[in-house]
Formats: structure tokens, C-alpha cells, sequence
């Protein structure tokens, strides 16, 4: 299948080209050029589906269906945008004297590597190759967490490495388990990995060697998830990382760690005939969105707290997913796009505030609205999106996991809506204060990329208000696979 | 399968166990690294013992990657990091041996619980040693958490892959090529990016320890 290879081939040769390209005056067009290309790919296979259903690649070892079709249209395109306000962002940053050339040329190779191992881990139908592609993306960016070279960045990004990797290893060992268990009834080598196969046969899959794969493989996933109480590395990362990566660990990588896990919780719910595997990720989702909750309440660094956000909602999104049912998975799907859309514009948006202030404390931003209304406006829209006003995406999605949580399971409403509300208080009381009130600000050196900011944040509303049909074909029918 | 070929599958597996303990117990940098490099050897043997026995020619393949990245590439890579580093000579004072043994045993008899109850479905000749493998995984990373400096937390990062190795060899007949492909990539790269990042770290705090990687907390 040429989409499949195209969409992989473009990020691959990018970062190579990047490095020998070395510190251009052009490199972050190229790298935007390369992002585009990736998304063109992407658009390419969307289309292959959309026509002809689902694909296999390359005996097999590549898929896309229902479940990562949008994932990967999606990774693409916030990969894409990221490049764009990376642009302006990255040359006030040189200038600024925080960026120099060769970190420049790290930063931009590094970012096509890390596009492809996500799109790797996504259309991979082998769960082995799935684990080394999120390790592979771990390794892309521990180097750009610390592009800074502050000792915050430096020791954010050990912490990132030595924790992901940790975790990642559980990983390890439950793919190891995994494929014990398969080999039992696929045979050894070949097929026995394959996702499309094990499906077909996850009812025969041990159950006694599948529960314990799926503690491992939710606990080595989970960590990248950012799961409770397995996150300490994300909101380190997120802060002392430059923004566009913070946009693009908080809206992608976090996507495609917990689409690993749905795919493995489907093996497990197959095998098993128990609930086990959604009552751990109830369980670990809950508490994730509480602690966060009451955490966020207690920053002082914006960037910082909307990592804190992002543990929030994927926390809230892996509880859907493990209540299960055909409205619970709708919302955790529609919920997984709409976060990634909106916590990237606002990234976006927070990182030309702090630039503008020269710091990432909020008391020591004001004003924004006076000074820079397109980003100060960017900032309040992105903020009310993520904290679920309706009429955006977010406020669907949440509408519909908790009303699935008081039909089912009513014990757990009270913490998720307890957690909203803290979270609304918390973020609101900071955000606004930094958008409206007085400032001495100067103007930036580059105009700000606020395009992206936009589009997103459209985008978001719009699948609040309607979603494209072939959009909801396909979260409905992921839904059902998922069970 | 020999009663012979199972004893020194046995035999490899308590050697690894034996280095694990070794390396908790070990506070200079230098041996650690020695160790690390005997026990990719043993890793290796058993490797080939089971590979000779079942006829699994991949294991061969799998065995000969094992033995240049992990006795040569990696011990050497870490030499000359080390050298480099000027931390050759460099002795851990905080860890206390008796107690880390004692939690040591407590880890392999949790292991052996464990993997009891999953080894008993698996068809290879190595099963009995799925706890031992369990247990060196566990181990490393308990060698992970008690460490400051910055190599010695490496080598327990890379004892730990070590072991997990072991259970794929012992559950199965190991994976398949392309994921064990794919695993070797990623661990050397890995180690090649820790390398400069122990540069860096050096550059800023003009120290390998780790306590100075301590600021970010929630006040």
C-alpha cells in the first residue's frame, strides 16, 4: 500500500535531511514543508479508508481502521500546525538567546523523528514494533525536553527519560507475556504479534497470563499516559520543554500512549470475560482526574498547569473508555480529538504570552488583552473550550461520559463533577487575570502564529456543534470494536 | 530435552540472578560495569543452550545481537563514558548492603509467586527460570531507585532490559526478529543519547548527582 509508505517514508527521510540541512534560515519552512507533505500523506490514506474500509499493508505488519484512522489524520495535522507556530516561535527564541544554531538543527531533525515514530506506533499492527516506537518516541524528545540547557530543563528531561523508561519496560514485559500467550495458540514467530490475528483469536488467549500482561502493559503505557500516580515526569516535561513540544507531547504523544492501551484492552476484555481490564482503567482514570484537579489549583507556572489539565483529561478519557459501551467510547474517542485540537492552540497561546512577558509565572502576566488581544482572545477561548462551555467539543464529550457514569456506575459522578468543578474554579481564577487587567508588555520581535490557534480552536467548536458523517461512522464504529 | 541441558540452563539462570545481587550490593562504578558485561555473557550462554537444545535457529541470531551489544558495545561505550566523565573511580556511599539484600530476597520471593502460576503453561525448556527473570527485572529496578549517581542508575537501566531479555527466552523461544530487532536499536540509541546527556548534566552542575536533579518539586 504506497499511502502507508509514503506517510512513513516523509518523516523518516525529514529528520536525516534536516540534520545535513544544518542551521538554515529556511529550516523551520523546510520542516513545515516536511509536516505538510506528512499531513498531504495522511489526507491520502483518510481517503483510502474512506472509500475502501479498512487496509492491511506489507504482509500484514501495517493497518488502519476505524480506531486509528483519525488518530494518524489527526497527529499529522497538529504535526503540521505545531511546525507553523514553531516558525515565528523558535526565531524569538533565537533571538531571545535561549535558541542557537545547532540547537535549532536538534530541534527541527528531532521533530521529523518524533512524527514518525508516532505515526509508526499508530498504523503498526505488530503490538512488538507498537512498543518500540513509543520507546523510540520517548528517545526523540528527551533531547529537545532539555534543548535549554537550564538545569529545570536538565532535570526535567532525566526525569522524563529515567521514569518513561521504567514505565516503558513494565511495557516490555507485558508484550513479552503477550506473546507467550499468543504463541499458545498462533504459533511462534510471524503472526503471533499481529494485533488483526490476535483479535480473531483473543478468546482462546489464557486468561491467567492476560491479566497479568494487562496490569504491566496499562502500568509501561500508562506511565506515557501520564496516569496517576505514574506522572511525575509529564508536568516537569511540559514546563521546561519549548512550547511546541509541550503542544505536541500534551496533544499527540499522550493520544497514542492510550490508544496502545485500548488496543490491548481489547485483547484483555476478549480474554478475560470479566471486567477487570476497564475496572483498572476506571480505577487509575479517576483517581487521575481528582489529583489533578486539586494539583492544578496549586500552580504558579501556566504551562505547568495546563500539564496538569492534560493529566485531567486523559484521566477522564481513560474512564470512558474503561466503562466501555458504545456512548462511553464515542465520548472517550471524540474526546481524545477535541483535547489534542484545543490543548495545542492553547499551548500555542500560552507560549507567545509567556515570550511576550518573558516568564511562565501567571502572576507575572497581565494584560494580554491590551497588548495582544489575538493571543489574549486565543487564550480565553482555548481556556473556556477546555474547561467543557458548551458550545465546544469538549463540553459533547464530557456531556456524555458523565451522563454514562450516573446511568452505570453513579458511586463514581460525584469525584468526576467535584474534579470539573475544582479544575473550572482553578484554571478560570488564573487564566483571567492574565487576559484582562493592566500591563506594560513590549510588542514581539516576529509576529506571532496565531493562525493555528484559530483553526484549532474552530475546529473544536465545530465538532461540538456537528460532526462529519464519515467522522461519526467511524467513532461509532471503533466504539463497537472496543465493546 | 536433557536433564543436562536444563541444569545448565539453571546454572546460567542463578548466575544472572547471582550478578543482580552482585550489582545491588556493588558501590564502584567500575565493577558495575564488569558485572553488567558478565551478565549480557550469561544471557548469551543460556541464549545458545536453548537454541542448541530446541533447534530455534533465530535464537542463534538473537544470541549473537545480545553478544555484541551488550558484552562488547555497551560495556565498552560505558568504559570510555566513564573515562571521559573522569568518574572511574567514583564510590557510592549512601546505599546500605544488608538492608538491599534483605529486600533483594523479599523481591525474588514475590517473583517466584508470581510467575509460578503463568511458567506452568509455557512450553519451553526454560520455563522454571520465568521467576528468576521476574526477579532480576525487579531487581535492577530496586538498583534504579536507591542509586544518586547518574551511571549507576544507567546500569541498572540496562541490567533491567537484561532480564526482561531473559523472560522472552525463558516464556518463549524468544520474539521475533523484528521486535528484537527493533528492542537492540532502541537500547543503543538510548545509551548514546545518555551519554550526551550525562555530558550536559556534567556542563551544568559540575557533578554526576543526581541530588542536584531535585529543584522541580509542587511547593
Amino acid at each position: 500500500m504506497e499511502a502507508f509508505f509514503v506517510l512513513l517514508a516523509i518523516p523518516l527521510l525529514g529528520g536525516p535531511f534536516l540534520w545535513f540541512l544544518g542551521d538554515r534560515e529556511n529550516a523551520p519552512e523546510v520542516n513545515a514543508g516536511f509536516s505538510l507533505a506528512t499531513f498531504a500523506a495522511s489526507a491520502w490514506l483518510t481517503a483510502v479508508v474512506i472509500s475502501g474500509g479498512p487496509v492491511t499493508a506489507w504482509e500484514e505488519q501495517f493497518f488502519v481502521d476505524a480506531l486509528n484512522v483519525f488518530l494518524v489524520a489527526l497527529t499529522a495535522f497538529v504535526g503540521f500546525t505545531t511546525a507553523l507556530f514553531s516558525r515565528p516561535y523558535m526565531r524569538i527564541e533565537r533571538e531571545k538567546g535561549k535558541m542557537t544554531g545547532p540547537r535549532l538543527r536538534l530541534y527541527h531533525s528531532m521533530y521529523q523523528a518524533f512524527m514518525f515514530t508516532m505515526l509508526l506506533a499508530l498504523t503498526t499492527n505488530n503490538m512488538g514494533i507498537l512498543w518500540v516506537a513509543m520507546e523510540a518516541a520517548t528517545l526523540a524528545t528527551v533531547l529537545l525536553v532539555s534543548v535549554y540547557r537550564t538545569a529545570a530543563s536538565l532535570e526535567a528531561a532525566w526525569k522524563y527519560f529515567i521514569l518513561c523508561g521504567v514505565g516503558i519496560a513494565q511495557a516490555l514485559f507485558g508484550t513479552i507475556l503477550l506473546y507467550f500467550a499468543a504463541e499458545r495458540v498462533l504459533g511462534a514467530e510471524g503472526n503471533a504479534l499481529l494485533w488483526t490475528h490476535l483479535n480473531l483469536v483473543k478468546a482462546d488467549l489464557e486468561p491467567a497470563i492476560m491479566s497479568l500482561a494487562f496490569v504491566f502493559l496499562l502500568v509501561g503505557y500508562g506511565t506515557k499516559i501520564g496516569l496517576v500516580p505514574l506522572h511525575n515526569w509529564l508536568p516537569d516535561a511540559h514546563a521546561e520543554g519549548p512550547t511546541p513540544i509541550s503542544a505536541v507531547l500534551s496533544g499527540l504523544l499522550l493520544n497514542v500512549a492510550l490508544y496502545s492501551v485500548i488496543r490491548c484492552k481489547v485483547l484483555a476484555d476478549g480474554a478475560l470475560e470479566s471486567r477487570f481490564a476497564g475496572n483498572m482503567m476506571m480505577g487509575f482514570g479517576l483517581l487521575s482526574v481528582v489529583v489533578a484537579a486539586f494539583f492544578l489549583s496549586r500552580q504558579r507556572d501556566v504551562k505547568r498547569m495546563f500539564a496538569y489539565s492534560s493529566i485531567e483529561h486523559m484521566g477522564l478519557v481513560t474512564f470512558a473508555f474503561g466503562m466501555g459501551g458504545p456512548i462511553a467510547n464515542f465520548a472517550g474517542l471524540l474526546h481524545m480529538t477535541v483535547h489534542s485540537l484545543v490543548k495545542s492552540a492553547i499551548f500555542f497561546a500560552v507560549g507567545h504570552a509567556a515570550q511576550k512577558a518573558g516568564t511562565q509565572v501567571m502572576e507575572d502576566i497581565r494584560g494580554l488583552m491590551k497588548v495582544s488581544p489575538t493571543v489574549g482572545w486565543g487564550l480565553m477561548i482555548g481556556t473556556l473550550a477546555i474547561l467543557g462551555m458548551p458550545p465546544f467539543g469538549v463540553f459533547a464529550s464530557e456531556f456524555l461520559i458523565l451522563t454514562t457514569a450516573m446511568r452505570e456506575h453513579p458511586w463514581a459522578t460525584p469525584f468526576l463533577l467535584l474534579a470539573l468543578g475544582v479544575a473550572f474554579a482553578a484554571v478560570f481564577s488564573r487564566v483571567q487575570p492574565m487576559v484582562f487587567g493592566d500591563t506594560h508588555m513590549l510588542p514581539l520581535a516576529h509576529q506571532p502564529a496565531l493562525v493555528p490557534v484559530f483553526v484549532h480552536l474552530g475546529l473544536g467548536l465545530m465538532l461540538g456543534l456537528y460532526i462529519p458523517p464519515y467522522l461519526a461512522a467511524w467513532y461509532a464504529e471503533a466504539a463497537r470494536l472496543l465493546g | 530435552m536433557t536433564p543436562l541441558t536444563g541444569q545448565i540452563i539453571n546454572l546460567f539462570a542463578s548466575v544472572l540472578l547471582l550478578i543482580a545481587f552482585a550489582m545491588l550490593a556493588q558501590r564502584r562504578i567500575v565493577t558495575l560495569i564488569n558485572l553488567f558485561a558478565i551478565q549480557g555473557l550469561a544471557l548469551v550462554g543460556s541464549t545458545l543452550t536453548v537454541a542448541w537444545a530446541t533447534g530455534q535457529h533465530h535464537l542463534y541470531w538473537s544470541a549473537g545481537i545480545t553478544f555484541v551489544l551488550k558484552v562488547v558495545a555497551l560495556p565498552l561505550i560505558l568504559h570510555r563514558l566513564i573515562r571521559r566523565l573522569n568518574v572511574k573511580w567514583d564510590i557510592e556511599t549512601l546505599i546500605n548492603i544488608p538492608t538491599m539484600m534483605l529486600v533483594g530476597i523479599v523481591l525474588v520471593v514475590f517473583s517466584f509467586n508470581l510467575a509460578l502460576p503463568i511458567s506452568q503453561f509455557s512450553q519451553s525448556i526454560a520455563r522454571a527460570t520465568l521467576g528468576i527473570a521476574l526477579a532480576c527485572v525487579l531487581m535492577s529496578f530496586l538498583m534504579m531507585i536507591t542509586r544518586s549517581k547518574a551511571v549507576p542508575q544507567v546500569i541498572g537501566f540496562l541490567a533491567m532490559e537484561n532480564g526482561l531479555f531473559f523472560a522472552a527466552t525463558s516464556a518463549t523461544y524468544g520474539m521475533p526478529m523484528v521486535v528484537e530487532l527493533g528492542i537492540a536499536l532502541d537500547v543503543l540509541v538510548g545509551m548514546v543519547i545518555l551519554g550526551v546527556f550525562m555530558f550536559q548534566i556534567r556542563e551544568q552542575f559540575d557533578s554526576l548527582d543526581i541530588h542536584h536533579l531535585e529543584q522541580l518539586k509542587e511547593d
